[in-house]
């Protein structure tokens, strides 16, 4: 087999151990939390009987390992079950019509994925080619400048960045919503500009952790002898980082790349609610304030799973950007 | 001619309907078209048209505001009027009701509307297993007969004469029978407005429907497009920057900015919603009338309305009885006096009185800043308070309605003997204060008797006697009712009287509201 290939399926099965390990975490948490489903959701109207009646109809008077188990089952069937608060309800309709959390849950993710995505792609390139100037014209003015610029940024809590950008497109100069008013059949144009303002707030986030690493990736191989020898050759110092310094320094690049990317998905909570961003992290922060946990289990297993497969994207490409690891001896 | 100043409007009550906003009055003709854009709170993922689980105004709004329909409605000056039904009586008793159906009315889906669909529109919330919030108001009925295509008679318990208005309640809609289900799914009701788009806890689009019987006089735009925005500083960002023309519930604290904005007015309304101290009054030390007194005199209300509402609202007189109900009495106002305070406290045969009262910010936004307010206005009336802090997690089962004296609020209800029926019948299982006969018979008997009468005037008579027990004797103290505060922008006008029952012109703004 080869290596590269075993190497994904080990990486696989220690992610879904992780996995399952989270979703213990994960049950074991929101059960910790005082309060349950039926307090959270009746209120006031909390009376005694109220609770037990909600608490029988949905199994939550089960003793908790019978309901991680029951969970489990359903899980690895691949159902993720139908959230409390729907199932709250199913007598009302015979139990007919009622959306489960993977219905709940899609749209959601794909308006997440779409966010990420536009972020990644402003902020991948304009990190990297930030970080290669920056190695470029190291020490000086400029270089300095950047560092100070990404480093405030990634500094400041990230509704306050939100807040300075509203300020600035959206109230001063209105070019951009300050809500992202997303639907399904919006168009394309449309949903890019909703998207944008949140999409910046991220890039400001994540950009000073990708430079800074392409930045000190580059100018640690600039001690190296091959690129003494490139430089005595006479290439020009712009060439020497892009063709002979950049190829060798990918490997830890790919790395933090693949964090931040992790990060633009599970991180966007905080972003998601200050837009109004119809994402999977506003989903999730009232799934918790109802501790709803089918919904809260599947939101962290996507998180959690991002995570690993991003990590092990990062890995693999890091071992085939290094030829001495692409084919070992 | 009588000077009414902003102020002293709220704190007479006499502003019953609106109160002002801070521009000029708006009196132009409503006119047709245009498109509503709102950002409303209180939206989530598990919406649905189902009625029977609304409890927050993205669905009020939504379902009895725009696309559905109930067979009466409370008008803005807070009178009944008729919905689909047209007219009503009642038998002597109260017992039995007959309701005229309005005709000619039709379903978004064509289907015409009758008495079968009133009927199965209310057994809904009386069907084996349904879990509604409406089940008190029908569960009452114990015959519901179809005495006509458009005629339906309805025969309760026990005599009811607020029967007509129960029914305005927004949980009680009606949908068109043998497509519920269907009606459930995909939002088909008569209201003025037929659902383009609905993505549950995101976004409600809905267009006028043409043939509607309310014809010229309701729902002038053609477009309504609601907007859930949970989170207070996005709502507001989204009318700044003019992405949506109104929007509720507004951040005290944040509202000067909104004010300094010539693009937009605050409306605000007083209806029923009320903050309170319910104590236990079959536990000492609150089961002495005397105790209850002193208490009554050692908590400043203004204070309270000043620093927690931070102006926001009215000063409370210990009833639950609040402006946006009919029987609303105006009563001498009870006042902070340390001294009778004192007085009260001997005459219980006491000095000093030390009691612990529990808050949370569950109970009400505030409340534990509310409770040592009370704190120290009380201790100059040798009342001794101890603020117990509890977690607002659990905060309804395990501290309201178990500790003796805590903190609460109420959101009101459209009549007296429903908010009294509610929390002050003796033995209901909301009665906060375990007010009875035992602490007052001629309360209970007064309740029983005005349910059922027919005569306006006597029940005026007599929900006013109940209100004036209540501020003397009562086992709660109701410091303050709670301001509706929302901000429209200057693009949409509203008619001078704006509904204070519920926030939004009791969520009928796309009925009511126009392009200016």
């Amino acid at each position: 087999m080869h290596p590269v290939l075993k190497i994904i399926l080990q990486r696989l099965a220690l992610g879904l151990l992780t996995l399952f390990i989270v979703s213990i975490v994960i049950f074991t948490a929101v059960n910790m939390l005082p309060g349950d489903f039926a307090q959270a959701i009746l209120g006031q109207s909390a009376t005694p009987e109220a609770v037990a009646a909600i608490r029988r109809d949905l199994g939550l008077d089960q003793p908790y390992v019978v309901r991680y188990f029951g969970w489990l089952t359903d899980m690895l069937q691949g159902n993720l079950g139908i959230s409390y608060a729907q199932l709250n309800f199913q007598s009302n309709m015979g139990g007919q019509n009622l959306k489960t959390v993977a219905d709940q849950i899609a749209p959601r993710f794909a308006n997440t994925m779409f966010l990420a995505g536009v972020a990644a792609v402003i902020a991948v390139p304009f990190a990297v080619t930030l970080g290669v100037l920056a190695a470029l014209y190291r020490n000086s003015a400029f270089d300095k400048a950047v560092n100070v610029g990404t480093l405030t940024s990634i500094s400041s809590p990230e509704f306050f960045l939100a807040y300075i950008l509203v300020l600035f497109l959206a109230v001063l100069n209105p070019l951009l919503p300050s809500i992202a008013n997303i639907y399904q059949g919006i168009s394309l144009a449309d949903r890019l500009t909703a998207t944008l303002l949140p999409a910046l707030t991220l890039t400001l986030v994540v950009t000073a952790h990708m430079m800074r690493m392409t930045r000190a990736a580059i100018i640690n191989l600039l001690a190296s002898p091959y690129i003494e020898m490139a430089r005595l050759k006479g290439v020009s110092p712009f060439r020497i980082i892009v063709k002979h310094a950049l190829p060798n320094a990918w490997a830890p690049i790919i790395n933090v790349i693949a964090l931040n990317l992790a990060y633009l998905i599970t991180g966007v909570v905080v972003v998601e609610v200050v837009f109004n961003y119809p994402g999977i992290g506003q989903l999730f922060v009232d799934a918790v304030k109802n501790r709803d946990i089918p919904v809260v289990q599947a939101c962290c297993l996507i998180f959690a799973a991002a995570y690993i497969l991003l990590n092990l994207a990062a890995d693999i490409l890091s071992m085939l950007a290094n030829p001495r690891l692409r084919h070992p001896k | 001619m009588m000077k009414i100043s902003r102020r002293g409007l709220l704190t007479t009550g006499a502003a019953a309907g609106v109160l002002a906003a801070s521009g000029l009055p708006l009196r132009a003709q409503a006119k047709k078209g245009g498109r509503l854009r709102a950002g409303l709170s209180g939206a989530n993922t598990s919406d649905s048209w189902d009625a029977r689980t609304h409890s927050d105004l993205f669905m009020i709004a939504s379902a009895q505001g725009s696309v559905f329909d109930s067979l009466t409605e409370i008008a803005a000056d807070g009178t009944l009027k008729g919905e689909l039904a047209e007219s009503w009586e009642a038998s002597p008793d109260a017992k039995t009701w007959t309701f005229n159906l309005r005709p000619g009315v039709t379903f978004h889906n064509g289907k015409s509307f009758g008495a079968d669909d009133v009927i199965e529109s209310l057994q809904m919330h009386v069907a084996e297993g349904a879990k509604s919030a409406a089940k008190p108001i029908v569960e009452p009925i114990v015959e519901m007969k179809k005495t006509g295509d458009l005629q339906v008679q309805l025969v309760l318990k026990d005599g009811n004469a607020d029967l007509p208005y129960l029914l305005s309640d927004y949980h009680i809609l009606m949908y068109p029978a043998g497509q519920i289900e269907e009606a459930i799914a995909k939002g088909i009701g008569t209201g003025l407005y037929q659902v383009q788009s609905f993505e549950p806890g995101v976004r409600m689009v809905a267009t006028r429907y043409a043939d509607h019987y309310k014809g010229d006089a309701a729902g002038f735009f053609d477009e309504i497009e609601y907007i859930a925005i949970n989170d207070n500083t996005a709502r507001m960002n989204a009318l700044m920057t003019g992405q949506v023309d109104a929007i509720n519930r507004i951040d005290f604290k944040t509202e000067a900015l909104l004010k300094a904005n010539p693009m937009i007015r605050i409306q605000e309304v007083t209806g029923n919603q009320h903050y309170i101290f319910p104590m236990l009054t079959d536990v000492a030390p609150f089961s002495d009338v005397n105790v209850r007194k002193a208490l009554k005199y050692g908590i400043n209300r203004q204070e309270m309305v000043d620093k927690i509402l931070q102006g926001h609202g009215k000063v409370g007189n210990d009833s639950p009885i609040g402006p946006a109900n009919q029987y609303y009495q105006e009563m001498e106002q009870l006042a902070y006096d340390p001294d009778k305070a004192k007085f009260h406290l001997k005459e219980a045969g006491l000095d000093s009185l030390d009691i612990d009262l529990s808050a949370s910010s569950a109970a009400f936004e505030g409340a534990v800043d509310a409770a040592q307010l009370f704190q120290a206005s009380a201790k100059a009336g040798g009342i001794n308070i101890n603020v117990v802090q509890e977690p607002a997690d659990g905060y309804w089962s395990n501290v309201w309605l178990k500790k003796p004296f805590c903190a609460s609020y109420w959101s009101g209800r459209a009549t007296e003997d429903w908010m009294f029926s509610t929390a002050y019948a003796e033995g209901a299982p909301w009665n906060d204060s375990h007010w009875g006969s035992e602490q007052s018979p001629r309360f209970q008997e007064l309740l029983v008797s005005a349910r059922a009468e027919l005569d306006s005037a006597k029940r005026r008579e007599q929900y006013g006697e109940m209100q004036m027990i209540l501020r003397d004797e009562g086992g709660v103290l109701v410091p303050m009712f709670a301001n509706y505060v929302q901000a429209v922008s200057s693009k949409v006008a509203n008619p001078d009287t704006v509904g204070n029952l519920w926030q939004m012109d009791n969520a009928r703004m796309a009925e009511r509201w126009w392009m200016a």
